[in-house]
């Protein structure tokens, strides 16, 4: 069984599982829908209204990550050097996807050519899905295990990182990620695309559900046999058999969406509880195992961050869920092909044309 | 220590300083035009609810475009700064990560959940938000700005004046966080970037608005801006070097070794002068000026506020460390700390005079007519970027050969676990990919900044539901 206490370290464990989940469902689906851009996306509007469905919310989800990057350097130091240092590669792609993958949102509507934005819908869609497949890799790795000596220090090199298992953990991340994109994107949009959104969904969903039950069973008896961490994530697996019932026929998306991501918040939250309490296991041998306590700070760091955290939490969930709130509507074309928008690119082009425009438009100096 | 990439011995070492100074002075060219803007389009914004001018509403969202692609290129460099600690710098993040981590940790949850999401809302809030809580957005967003320049600065202050800690099984452990977060030396950093992104964003949008008014182009609206910039530089410019004097007084008792190689004073003297120019043999640490123009006096008065202050030099500090820390090189690469603070500090003089005379201007109402002042403000919108970026060269090289000062050594820092080549790999790929983005930021920047700002059409448009700079 596992031996639990609610002590500091058990604590700040735990809050970066809250943030893994937080990340893998936000961003999840953020994720999906970067990744289902070129498919659904069938002409320009199309895919202006798709980047507009997460366009408020993106860059806020982004920062669950931030944080549980920064929480792991405040809380657990060693996890930290050890994690970063061994996933050098992934890590290096993972960043370059995510800078390059900011950039193309903000950029994509700057510039009116097709070929501006064709490039940065394909850089949107490879680096949406660079970082939900290797997540997952990362993450089953910890459980799985790499090469760690007696100083914390990772000892083996790339082909340690990509294991079979760590790969199936990898798909599990971009399968839901996808799923739940794709549910998202029928929850926000309108007529036609959502159409489209809804049969993907029901062509994903199945998938999905097929490798998380791949993932369980592989987890439960070839890597470690806990019995309520397998528990939670068989509810995972549950809830993406649930999320194939739910997508066929007349689909609610709300609810399909609410179950697809608590399917990704029991997957993580499995994964972090099988791996309690240690945060990286060592495959050189069981001693060298980096746990929650040889790798965390000391108490004194972990009150103050404690402290924070219990303060600060409650605020952000509340203003994110406000973000929420205002843009719950769905998106739709017409937003995008309005009077308002003719006349603001008619505008534009004359602009481009004209670097010194018509003198109707000087303003007499003031004063 | 010198920062060439051979001897191949070091090259972990090497090519992670190259990274991390590569990659942070790149995030820092954007990172105090977004801090500045933030606050000058919500004052832009301020004043078009509060007057109901049209006018400060159609600059909101002029600036507002060329903050948002600024921005984006901030975020996205930030978060290789967040991640780089530990890939390259582990055995650093070893050392320090029960002390440093922490205002990180914060940074997060105080500031950057708090601008990431307000900012959305401000963008594409335009049309759904009532107007007093769209402008809170805004604000909220510089708010968020300041804190995580605040948080990030603090750790920063920590690795030049280490406190509030003790030395457990090797690693530095916090005792007191009211020590690391109000520690002089991080309040004196933030006090000062805060004006420095002040300046930088006032001579931003002063050049923006030369520009257009020496074209005679929309001159009713960027009077406006150009006067707001006015009154922004010229107290921010003051500002900065008010209390960059007073730093300077701070580093003469904390790292006195930094202030010493910025004056390539070799031998501690009484009565010093400021040195104005000096030439010394390339080396990183040549051992003497062969030329060195001063200003008598001027050093003692500044470091100690007395006309016959000691202060000490390289070669006697040296001797101290030595002492100290045992046999060792402590003198950073004294050119560079040496020409990094002159290129802030002239930078800094220029951008006063340029400011005073755009003050004038603005009071005397002639701001919207005066040519070759309006070419002398398009022309100085780089200087304050250069001059931040010597501002940083010369803190963190003047730092050298400690990552921490007096704790750990940059050399100490470096991650051991990684193969050398993927490191390269890594600041190859750095370099293509933020080379390539700033030349499309720039581009962007420029196009964005010589278009006009968009008319404000009639009352229709302000139900039409396109969310204003939306995707
Ligand atoms: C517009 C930019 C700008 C301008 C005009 C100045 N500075 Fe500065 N300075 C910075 C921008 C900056 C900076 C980039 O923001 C730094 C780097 C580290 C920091 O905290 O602020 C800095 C650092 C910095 C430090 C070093 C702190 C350390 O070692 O940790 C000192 C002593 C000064 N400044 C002093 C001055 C003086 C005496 C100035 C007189 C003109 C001046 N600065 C103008
Ligand atoms: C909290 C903020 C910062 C932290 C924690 C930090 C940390 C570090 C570290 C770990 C190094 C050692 C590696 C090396 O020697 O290259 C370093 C060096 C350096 N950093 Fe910073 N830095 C910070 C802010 C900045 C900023 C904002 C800039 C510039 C805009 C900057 C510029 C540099 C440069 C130029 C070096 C190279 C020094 C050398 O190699 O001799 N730093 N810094
Ligand atoms: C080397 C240390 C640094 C790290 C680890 C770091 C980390 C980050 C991260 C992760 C972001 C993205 C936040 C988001 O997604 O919303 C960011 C943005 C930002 N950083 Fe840094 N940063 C560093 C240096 C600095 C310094 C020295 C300052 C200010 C003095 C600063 C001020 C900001 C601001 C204002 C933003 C938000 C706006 C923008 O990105 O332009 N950072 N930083």
């Amino acid at each position: 069984m596992i031996d639990f206490q609610l002590d500091l370290q058990t604590f700040w464990f735990l809050a970066l599982a809250f943030f893994w989940v937080g990340y893998l469902v936000l961003e999840g689906f953020d994720f999906g829908v970067g990744m289902l851009l070129p498919f659904l996306g069938k002409d320009d509007t199309d895919r202006r209204v798709i980047i507009n469905t997460i366009g408020p919310h993106w860059d806020g989800n982004e920062v669950w990550i931030i944080t549980a990057g920064a929480g792991t350097f405040a809380a657990f130091p060693e996890w930290y050097a050890t994690l970063f240092s061994a996933y050098f590669l992934p890590l290096l792609l993972i960043v370059v996807s995510l800078v390059v993958r900011a950039v193309a949102f903000e950029y994509r509507g700057k510039h009116h050519t097709a070929r501006w934005r064709g490039n940065w819908d394909k850089a949107i869609f490879v680096t949406s899905l660079l970082p939900a497949l290797l997540w997952g890799v990362a993450l089953s790795g910890l459980l799985h295990g790499v090469p760690i000596d007696g100083d914390k220090q990772f000892t083996g090199n790339f082909f340690d990182l990509v294991q079979p298992y760590a790969l199936v953990g990898g798909l599990v991340t971009l399968t839901l990620c996808l799923l739940c994109g794709a549910v998202f994107l029928g929850m926000k949009t309108e007529d036609d695309l959502r159409e489209r959104a809804r049969t993907i969904s029901q062509r994903l969903a199945p998938i999905a559900a097929g490798v998380l039950l791949v993932f369980a069973l592989w987890t439960a008896w070839g890597v470690m046999d806990e019995v309520i961490p397998n528990l939670l994530l068989l509810i995972a697996a549950t809830g993406a058999g649930g999320a194939v019932v739910l997508t066929t026929g007349r689909q609610n998306e709300g609810w399909t969406f609410l179950v697809v991501a608590l399917t990704i918040a029991f997957a993580v939250f499995g994964l972090f509880v099988q791996l309690y309490p240690n945060v990286m296991v060592s495959s050189t041998a069981e001693a060298n195992n980096l746990t929650i306590y040889n790798s965390s700070s000391g108490d004194y760091t972990l009150t103050v961050m404690t402290i924070v955290a219990l303060l600060m939490l409650p605020i952000v969930l509340f203003y994110q869920a406000v973000t929420y709130y205002v843009f719950r509507a769905r998106v739709g074309r017409a937003q995008f092909e309005g009077l308002g928008q003719a006349v603001g690119e008619v505008a534009e082009k004359l602009h481009v044309a004209e670097p010194h425009p018509p003198q109707a438009r000087v303003d007499p100096p003031t004063e | 220590m010198t920062l060439d990439i051979l001897p191949l011995a070091d090259a972990a070492l090497d090519i992670s300083r190259w990274q991390f100074a590569l990659t942070t002075i790149y995030h820092f060219l954007f990172v105090p035009l977004t801090i500045g803007l933030a606050y000058t389009l919500a004052i832009m914004q301020t004043f078009w609810l509060r007057s109901g001018d049209e006018q400060w509403l159609r600059l909101t969202r002029f600036f507002g475009k060329l903050f948002l692609i600024n921005f984006a290129i901030g975020v996205a460099t930030g978060l290789v700064q967040e991640f780089q600690f530990g890939m390259n710098w582990s055995e650093y993040s070893r050392f320090v990560g029960d002390v440093f981590g922490a205002p990180l940790a914060m940074e997060g949850l105080m500031a950057f959940f708090l601008e990431s999401t307000f900012i959305g809302l401000w963008v594409f809030g335009w049309n759904r938000l009532k107007p007093g809580f769209h402008l809170a957005t805004i604000w909220l967003v510089a708010i968020g700005t300041t804190l995580s320049a605040y948080f990030i600065l603090a750790a920063n202050a920590w690795m030049q004046d280490p406190v509030g800690y003790e030395l457990v099984n090797g690693k530095a452990q916090m005792t007191n966080i009211f020590a690391v977060l109000f520690n002089e030396t991080a309040l004196l950093a933030f006090f000062h970037t805060m004006a420095a992104a002040a300046v930088t964003a006032g001579f931003f949008v002063l050049g923006v608005s030369a520009f257009h008014m020496r074209r005679g182009q929309d001159v009713q609206a960027f009077g406006r801006s150009a006067r707001l910039a006015a009154a922004i530089v010229v107290p921010a410019t003051v500002l900065v070097m008010l209390i960059g004097d007073d730093f300077m007084r701070n580093m003469v008792n904390r790292q006195p070794m930094k202030v010493a190689a910025a004056e390539a004073l070799y031998d501690t003297e009484t009565k010093a002068g400021l040195s104005l120019f000096a030439v010394a043999p390339l080396e990183a640490n040549p051992g003497e000026t062969t030329v060195n123009v001063k200003i008598p006096y001027l050093l003692s008065v500044l470091a100690t506020n007395s006309f016959d202050g000691e202060v000490i030099g390289i070669n006697q500090l040296q001797a101290q460390y030595e002492q100290k820390y045992g046999p060792g090189d402590y003198v950073p690469p004294v050119g560079v700390v040496y020409w990094g603070f002159r290129g802030m500090v002239y930078i800094g003089g220029l951008l006063m005079v340029i400011a005073l005379w755009a003050g004038y201007l603005a009071w005397k109402g002639k701001i919207t007519t005066n040519r070759t002042f309006q070419k002398v403000a398009i022309w100085s919108i780089p200087l304050p970027f250069l001059a931040n970026t010597a501002g940083w060269i010369y803190t963190e090289v003047g730092r050298q050969p400690w990552v921490v000062q007096g704790l750990q050594r940059t050399a100490d820092g470096v991650t051991t676990a990684v193969p050398v080549w993927q490191m390269g790999a890594a600041l190859g790929t750095f370099i293509a990919i933020y080379g390539i983005l700033i030349i499309v930021e720039f581009w962007l920047l420029k196009r964005y900044a010589q278009r006009l700002p968009d008319p404000v059409r009639d009352e229709a448009e302000r139900s039409e539901p396109v969310p204003a700079m939306s995707y």
